[in-house]
């Protein structure tokens, strides 16, 4: 759930997806859509990308909190743990 | 947050090592001849990562005139980055060099 949380809190930024395929999708994050702005797929204004084909997505840093970000992953990782004693 | 004295430096699982990582700078080897080197701001159990101040290197094999091969590095950088777990080989802790 951390990824999930992080990408709603960049919701409406501009990020950059790079692709296993080596294309870069430009666009604005709308939660899961993407506003695409590259000339040769300009004919699509919202495009739904699979998860499992993305590479890399390129984040605004002024955008990022880092230490929030470690704070929650730090939690998540506590409590995964915990869950997983549970069950065990 | 019953017990929050388990978020402490215990390292009982391999990710563990990976948590002792946050906010040191890394290495992370990937799937299509890339590496990474960068602050490792978040992680997960897919081994997804967030890096901050990135570099890039990616290796391709040229083929010149004469038939030889040559590796080519090429650098990229980036201020933030999410990388998907799926392409991840491995999580290096390094010190800056």
């Amino acid at each position: 759930m951390l990824f999930f949380s992080f990408f709603k809190t960049l919701t409406n930024q501009t990020v950059t997806l790079e692709l296993k395929n080596d294309i870069s999708i430009r666009g604005t994050l709308k939660s899961v859509l993407n506003e695409d702005k590259y000339p040769h797929l300009s004919s699509v204004k919202n495009v739904f990308i699979r998860g499992s084909v993305v590479r890399y997505v390129h984040l605004p840093a002024s955008e990022v909190d880092r230490g929030l970000l470690e704070d929650a992953c730090r939690r998540e990782a506590a409590q995964g743990k915990q869950v997983q004693g549970g069950r065990g | 947050m019953a017990d929050a004295g388990d978020q402490g430096g215990s390292v009982s699982e391999p990710l563990d090592l990976v948590r002792l990582s946050l906010d040191e700078i890394v290495f992370v080897k990937l799937r299509g001849d890339r590496e990474l080197k960068g602050r490792l701001h978040a992680y997960d159990s897919h081994c997804n990562l967030v890096l901050g101040e990135v570099e890039e290197t990616i290796f391709t094999i040229e083929e010149g005139d004469d038939g030889e091969e040559t590796v080519k590095t090429t650098k990229k950088q980036s201020e933030m980055l999410f990388v998907r777990g799926d392409s991840v080989v491995l999580i290096s802790p390094q010190p800056p060099s």
